[in-house]
């Protein structure tokens, strides 16, 4: 029997949810044919079958979540079509339920009353120690999330300790009864990178002292530039010229002004990074999703403006990889697309910066002393104002303002 | 010529190991011995032949001074030949059975004295006299240690001994001096004493049993000394003289002083062991230990290619049981397995009464580091067992990290002690916390609970004292 296992879901990713079986225990397989989709906090993942043979069983179902290295099942190598028995009782067990093999620790303080903590670990993996049991279930916590460094990966009291002071995990939300659903309503499962988001925009909330600033931009310097060569750049790059590019470079200049913005803290230090990663917020059916554009600083504008064409449409086909959407240092997001006139975006944790940009719309302007019509754009800029003060935060966005009001600065370096 | 995957030189408790545990992997092996028997020092005359005595002896002194408040009247008479023999029966018993495991898994045992000569080869010189030449991939060196010596103090095994001639002294001495307070002095100036002889121990430093927690030191002292032994700390030996009358020991003040003399009829040198490495032919291979005498290894690997050691030869505890840890881990890396020894936890054990057990570290060495730490405490005073045996002596002392409450150090001493510190052992080896221990049940009423009691203790709820 060949085992079907979860592979590394990438760095910082612990657990996945199977999203779906393209097979049927009984089934032949072929090797390196798909056999079943895992859902992970950011991207959708394929496994395919270790052997040629026949789906023997399934030991995590639809729903479950697994960890790296756990079974999905098995595959019983040798000649496709024999009928292998299926597992009734994997296939039996209710989706979201099954657990199989996970790293360590028994199952979260889950829905209803608990009679003895110390239950034998249904899942077959280790029990907790005492302390540690005792810890988790007085504190709410998902074992499952406390990295162990005892022998063989063992959670210890120390171990357990430590997740409980970590700033960055919070009690894991009390789980409680659900709730019974009424005949006009529906009952339906987050997925995970919908409770992904959740997690981490609350997780944001809970870490940073956020705040907001907000001006407006003049967008007629740019859209002016942007008519005038939107065809000849087209034609040269192969891309379009979008307005994308120049926040981005709007950006990385006021970045490197106000060091902060692109920095982050971590326990008692600030960590800042020299170099420039951009999260560019891709809204998808399935939610949102922020690719970054490594070292936009290094790229020109039409760089910028294709990497940011192809992550979005990766993004949108649910192939981003992993990779792909982590370590960026500064996020922009543009809710103009959708008609949005003014917001307050939520930090990307651990980042300390994210600029807002708007709807552009035409309004009448005093300028020099006489009312005239310009295209205007809201932005805004929140901010963790544990390391970014305030003065920093209002000259990054006077910055960005001026850099795109007047885009000669970018090829000068003002 | 034979041609071996694996040649240990030295049949004790890493070498004998380490070739069972060759065996198991399915390596050809062969061990090189030069006693008789197999076992080493420890098996022939340590750790096994003391035990033996401690044994016997004990029930000797429980039946003298014991009997009677147990509500049993007796008389009991020492029958020293047969106390000698009945040790000597179990020691044959022990080194047959090595013998037995040796043939259950296929290791060769050659008598002889094994000597390193050239890369890949040994030379065995058998007791005739005859050489073979035995061609190895790896050579293992495990060929233990032996008693140190005392200049001015030459041990003669009868009325100057060390600890092997104080294995089998023919009669009771009516005067015994131990010189050196560590383990091997204790265990076997404590036999003798039991056994009626007046012993004084005159010991170099400040302390007994260097190495182990100050404060069970101290409270072990008192337990000998109330059992009449005499303690002479901070002396040195400066030559003894042995006549027909007996010996004449002359000893001063280390910090200075007026020189005197002690009479003994039998004075026992342990001054502890050093690392036997004599005529191993270490030079051919480009060995060269250092001043002390040991062998530096980098897991249990010499600067030798293929040459490997084990044991008391190397670094660390003169113990059977890091040696046979070591055993194991060095075959196993020969074998391409990840052998691996825990050094932060290999525990000590004292076999006198009362008992002294200990793993991890002692307050000394935390307080050295800087560690910030608690400690549990539980007295076998109350401890209900131990109470009803009369055998309330002594107290368990757990130490763990003020933060993490992970133990670092268990300090005992009591009854049974030895027996139950592998308790902790276990517990330490997970990376446990005094609490894990707290909440682990134990059988009542046993001694055990002790060590349950004073894992509370660090956290502050012991509840039975």
């Amino acid at each position: 029997m060949a085992d079907i296992l979860v592979p590394t879901l990438g760095e910082s990713v612990s657990e996945a949810t199977v999203a779906r079986w393209t097979k049927k225990p009984g089934d032949a397989v072929k090797k390196d044919e798909i056999l079943v989709e895992l859902e992970t906090d950011k991207v959708g993942l394929e496994v395919a079958a270790p052997a040629d043979g026949v789906l023997a069983d399934i030991s995590a179902p639809e729903g479950a979540t697994v960890t790296p290295g756990g079974r999905l099942g098995g595959v019983t190598e040798g000649a496709a079509g024999a009928k292998a028995p299926a597992k009734p009782a994997a296939a039996a067990a209710p989706a979201g339920e099954a657990q199989p093999e996970p790293a360590k620790g028994q199952p979260a303080p889950s829905s209803g009353p608990v009679p003895d903590t110390r239950a034998p670990d249904e899942r077959g993996a280790q029990p907790l120690a005492p302390s540690v049991q005792r810890i988790v279930t007085e504190n709410k916590m998902d074992p499952a999330g406390i990295p162990g460094t005892g022998k063989d990966g063992r959670i210890t009291k120390g171990d357990a300790l430590a997740a409980l002071q970590a700033p960055a995990a919070p009690p894991a939300t009390a789980p409680s009864a659900p709730r019974a659903i009424g005949d006009r309503e529906e009952r339906v499962r987050m997925t995970r990178l919908r409770q992904t988001i959740a997690r981490r925009l609350k997780e944001a909330q809970n870490t940073a002292a956020m705040l907001t600033t907000f001006n407006e931009v003049d967008m007629s310097a740019i859209m002016a530039l942007r008519n005038q060569y939107k065809d000849v750049f087209e034609k040269r790059h192969g891309v379009k010229l979008g307005f994308m590019g120049f926040f981005v470079r709007a950006c990385i200049a006021a970045l490197k002004e106000i060091p902060a913005v692109n920095a982050e803290i971590e326990g008692q230090d600030i960590i800042y990074k020299n170099h420039y990663d951009i999260g560019v917020a891709v809204g998808t059916d399935r939610g949102l999703v922020v690719p970054v554009v490594r070292d936009a600083d290094d790229l020109t504008l039409a760089g910028i403006e294709k990497a940011i064409g192809g992550l979005g449409r990766k993004a949108r086909d649910g192939s981003l990889s992993i990779e792909e959407m982590q370590g960026g240092t500064f996020t922009i997001t543009n809710g103009g697309v959708y008609g949005s006139l003014m917001s307050t975006p939520i930090l990307n944790a651990p980042q300390s910066g994210i600029l807002g940009m708007h709807k552009i719309q035409e309004r009448p302007m005093a300028v020099n002393g006489q009312v005239v019509i310009r295209p205007m754009m809201y932005l805004a800029l929140s901010y963790d104002h544990r390391i970014v003060d305030g003065k920093e935060a209002v000259t990054f966005l006077v910055s960005v303002k001026d850099h795109i009001e007047d885009p000669q600065r970018l090829l000068l370096d003002l | 010529m034979a041609q071996y995957d694996v040649v240990i030189i030295g049949g004790g408790p890493g070498g004998y190991n380490a070739a069972i545990r060759a065996g198991q992997l399915g390596l050809k092996v062969a061990c090189i011995e030069s006693r008789k028997t197999l076992g080493g020092t420890c098996l022939n005359v340590g750790c096994i032949p003391s035990k033996a005595l401690l044994h016997a002896s004990e029930f000797f002194s429980i039946a003298k001074h014991d009997f009677a408040g147990f509500g049993i009247d007796a008389e009991p008479k020492l029958n020293l030949p047969q106390m000698l023999k009945q040790k000597d029966d179990s020691v044959t018993a022990l080194t047959k059975g090595i013998e037995f495991l040796f043939k259950k898994n296929k290791v060769e045992r050659i008598s002889g004295r094994g000597r390193i000569a050239g890369p890949g080869k040994v030379v065995v010189t058998g007791e005739d006299g005859a050489e073979q030449t035995l061609e190895a991939k790896n050579i293992v060196i495990a060929t233990g240690s032996e008693p140190s010596t005392l200049p001015g103090v030459e041990v003669d095994q009868k009325q100057i001994v060390d600890s092997t001639g104080a294995l089998s002294l023919s009669a009771v001495p009516k005067k015994l001096v131990v010189i050196g307070a560590g383990i091997i002095g204790l265990e076997l100036g404590s036999v003798w004493r039991r056994l009626g002889a007046e012993v004084t121990v005159v010991e170099f430093l400040d302390r007994t049993i260097p190495g182990a927690d100050g404060e069970i030191a101290t409270a072990f002292q008192r337990a000998l000394t109330k059992q009449g032994m005499t303690f002479r700390l901070s002396t040195k030996v400066t030559g003894a003289k042995a006549s027909a009358k007996g010996v004449s020991l002359t000893v001063e003040p280390v910090a200075g002083g007026a020189a005197e003399t002690l009479d003994a009829d039998v004075v026992l040198v342990a001054v502890g062991r050093r690392p036997y490495t004599e005529g191993l032919g270490l030079d051919t291979v480009g060995i060269t230990p250092d001043k002390r005498g040991f062998i530096d290894t980098d897991h249990y690997r010499t600067s030798a290619p293929g040459v490997w050691a084990i044991g008391d030869v190397t670094h660390g505890p003169m113990l059977a049981h890091k040696a046979e840890d070591e055993a194991v881990a060095c075959i196993e890396l020969i074998a391409g397995k990840a052998g691996h020894v825990n050094y932060d936890v290999i525990p000590g054990v004292i076999y006198t009464f009362p008992e002294v057990a200990w793993v991890g570290k002692t307050e000394e060495e935390l307080k050295a580091a800087g560690v910030a730490y608690k400690v549990g405490k539980f007295p076998f005073a109350a401890n209900s067992r131990a109470k009803v045996n009369h055998e309330a002596e002594g107290f368990v002392k757990v130490l763990a990290d003020a933060k993490t409450d992970r133990i670092l150090g268990a300090h005992m001493i009591g009854p049974q002690v030895g027996e139950m510190i592998g308790e902790y052992c276990v517990a330490m080896e997970f990376a446990a916390s005094s609490e894990d221990v707290a909440r682990t049940c134990h059988p009542h009423p046993t001694r055990s609970e002790a060590l349950r009691q004073a894992a509370m203790g660090v956290e502050g709820w012991t509840m039975q004292a």
